[in-house]
């Protein structure tokens, strides 16, 4: 690895916090991605249907 | 000037807006993707360590990119929120609430990465200085504005309350930058730690903020895409209820008739 | 501009009838600064150096809690709707409320300042450049205390909200307030900080009410 001096702890948790903080944000965006999408699906299989193509306020 | 005009015209559906962010999305999370590493790359391999810090000069790289980006969020914040009180953009309270969390977090970070960037230089974890104190009182502007949105029950209000809160905080905000400075310069003589950027370190910075840039433009697409989407899911719900209210009101009408 | 006076003098009279709020803005300002010299220990000298700042900081605490009822009686029992369709625009109605916060919670507190700038040892000298200060800045804490009120009017714990909200707002008005009071005492005189805490209270006088009557017109919708 390289050499990153007396303090490399600092130099790693700060690049690994940011990392894992949007890594954590992605992950998020895309679960609640999918979890719209199938809440859409579960309506349309109920039936709900959209009016027209303004089917959003 | 009118160019853009069109292309908020046309994005201002929000059908049309799914299918060009859909569309869009790969291309600027792969091109974010390509930067961030050649920016790791230069911020770890391809530049020098500094001649007073050592090798924690290299937070700056990802320290600056995070600052930078919970003002430009801010300002993001700031233009969807006049786009909603003055043009009435369909799509402005979707982006101002889609925008504000992850502007939180980038401001938290830089707030973290500037606490450990500090200790080693100054040997305290939080220093009051000029920045670091403006991007503190960003940072509740922020929480202001979640907390606002979230407290209030009428989706409709809270769009133009929030919005009005940005727009305020906005305005505020030069000042309260310029109150923090000069409170800075009576306690402390300047010592502000990056007064001057060396040369060789200017590329990576520029880099990983271009990285972070479109990094926030990935995020905030998709976020806005599942906020249409959830609204979508709630007025198909609202409907739901009130198409089985209607039948059942008809029923009993029925039933009470015979 | 009778509308304007006759509303001035209703919301003033009827803060004062009730009595109690004032009282308590004013009890808490006393018990906050109390508690800072049992917290930080009786060091005069300490008290002396940070007086300024902790009677700047109670102050904004006790305005803050009589904030969010500028609006919040009126719009109770419907005064504010017939305010809202009345003689007078919005903007001055909020201007009217704003004002009579300011005296019937920010001059008092104003005034009680030095009192209490006694028992944190205040230099004698800053006493009048306190009460000017505090005068001077304490519209600020009205105007745009008056903007988180009427953006948190139906929230529930709206008070702890207003506070999260106003209390960023306030940074320049604390901070040149503080340096006002310490150019002041000192022999370079008022300085730039007073001019500049004076432009800050005036800005907020005209740009507030336009914010909080814009927040009101959506609330009552």
């Amino acid at each position: 690895m390289i050499d990153l001096g007396p303090h490399a702890a600092f130099i790693w948790v700060s690049y690994a916090a940011v990392a894992v903080t949007v890594a954590g944000l992605i992950v998020w965006l895309i679960a609640d991605g999918r979890k719209q999408h199938s809440d859409l699906d579960a309506l349309e299989r109920q039936g709900v249907r959209r009016r027209g193509s303004v089917g959003v306020r | 000037m009118p160019h853009m005009q069109t292309l908020t015209q046309r994005l201002a559906n929000p059908t049309r807006f799914m299918e060009l962010s859909a569309r869009l999305l790969p291309w600027i999370s792969a091109a974010s993707a390509i930067l961030l590493a050649y920016g790791l790359y230069l911020a770890f391999i391809d530049s020098p360590a500094d001649y007073q810090q050592g090798e924690t000069v290299r937070i700056m790289y990802i320290h600056v990119p995070c600052a930078w980006l919970s003002m430009m969020v801010y300002g993001v914040i700031a233009v969807s929120s006049f786009g909603l009180l003055v043009f009435r953009h369909p799509l402005a309270d979707v982006s101002a609430k889609a925008a504000a969390p992850l502007g939180a977090a980038f401001t938290f970070l830089a707030l973290l990465t500037g606490s450990l960037w500090g200790k080693p230089m100054w040997g305290t974890y939080w220093v009051w200085d000029a920045r670091l104190t403006s991007v503190l009182i960003l940072f509740f502007l922020y929480l202001g504005l979640i907390a606002l949105r979230s407290a209030l029950e009428d989706e409709g209000a809270a769009a133009k309350l929030t919005a009005i809160l940005a727009l305020v905080g906005v305005t505020i905000l030069p000042i309260i930058k310029f109150s923090v400075d000069w409170w800075n310069t009576l306690h402390q003589p300047s010592t502000d730690f990056t007064s001057t950027v060396d040369p060789s370190m200017r590329l990576p910075l520029l880099v990983m903020a271009a990285a972070f840039t479109l990094l926030f433009f990935a995020m905030h697409l998709k976020a806005m895409r599942n906020e249409i989407l959830r609204r979508r899911v709630k007025a198909l719900r609202t409907q739901a209820v009130a198409g089985r209210d209607r039948l059942a009101a008809h029923a009993t009408t029925q039933g009470a008739a015979e | 501009m009778k509308s304007f006076l006759a509303l001035l003098q209703r919301d003033v009279r009827l803060a004062i009838r009730e009595g109690g709020a004032i009282g308590t803005a004013l009890g808490f300002f006393l018990v906050v600064v109390s508690l800072m010299p049992l917290g930080l220990g009786p060091d005069l000298n300490l008290l002396a150096r940070i007086a300024a700042g902790i009677l700047w900081i109670a102050l904004l605490l006790a305005a803050l809690l009589s904030l969010n009822r500028i609006f919040e009686a009126d719009y109770e029992d419907g005064t504010l709707d017939v305010l809202a369709t009345g003689p007078l625009p919005l903007e001055l109605v909020t201007v009217a409320k704003s004002l009579a916060h300011w005296i019937t919670t920010g001059i008092p507190l104003a005034i009680m300042a030095p009192v209490l700038g006694i028992l944190l040892n205040l230099d004698l000298a800053a006493y009048p450049v306190l009460v000017a200060t505090t005068l001077l800045g304490t519209p600020a804490v009205s105007f745009l205390g008056a903007i988180g009120a009427a953006l948190t009017m139906k929230t529930r714990r709206g008070g702890l909200l207003l506070a999260v909200i106003v209390l960023p707002l306030y940074v320049p008005t604390l901070i040149f307030g503080i340096s006002a009071v310490a150019a002041g005492a000192g022999p370079s005189g008022f300085g730039a900080s007073f001019l500049i805490l004076a432009a800050i209270s005036l800005t907020t006088i005209v740009l507030g009410p336009l914010a909080a009557a814009a927040a009101l017109k959506v609330q009552l919708q």
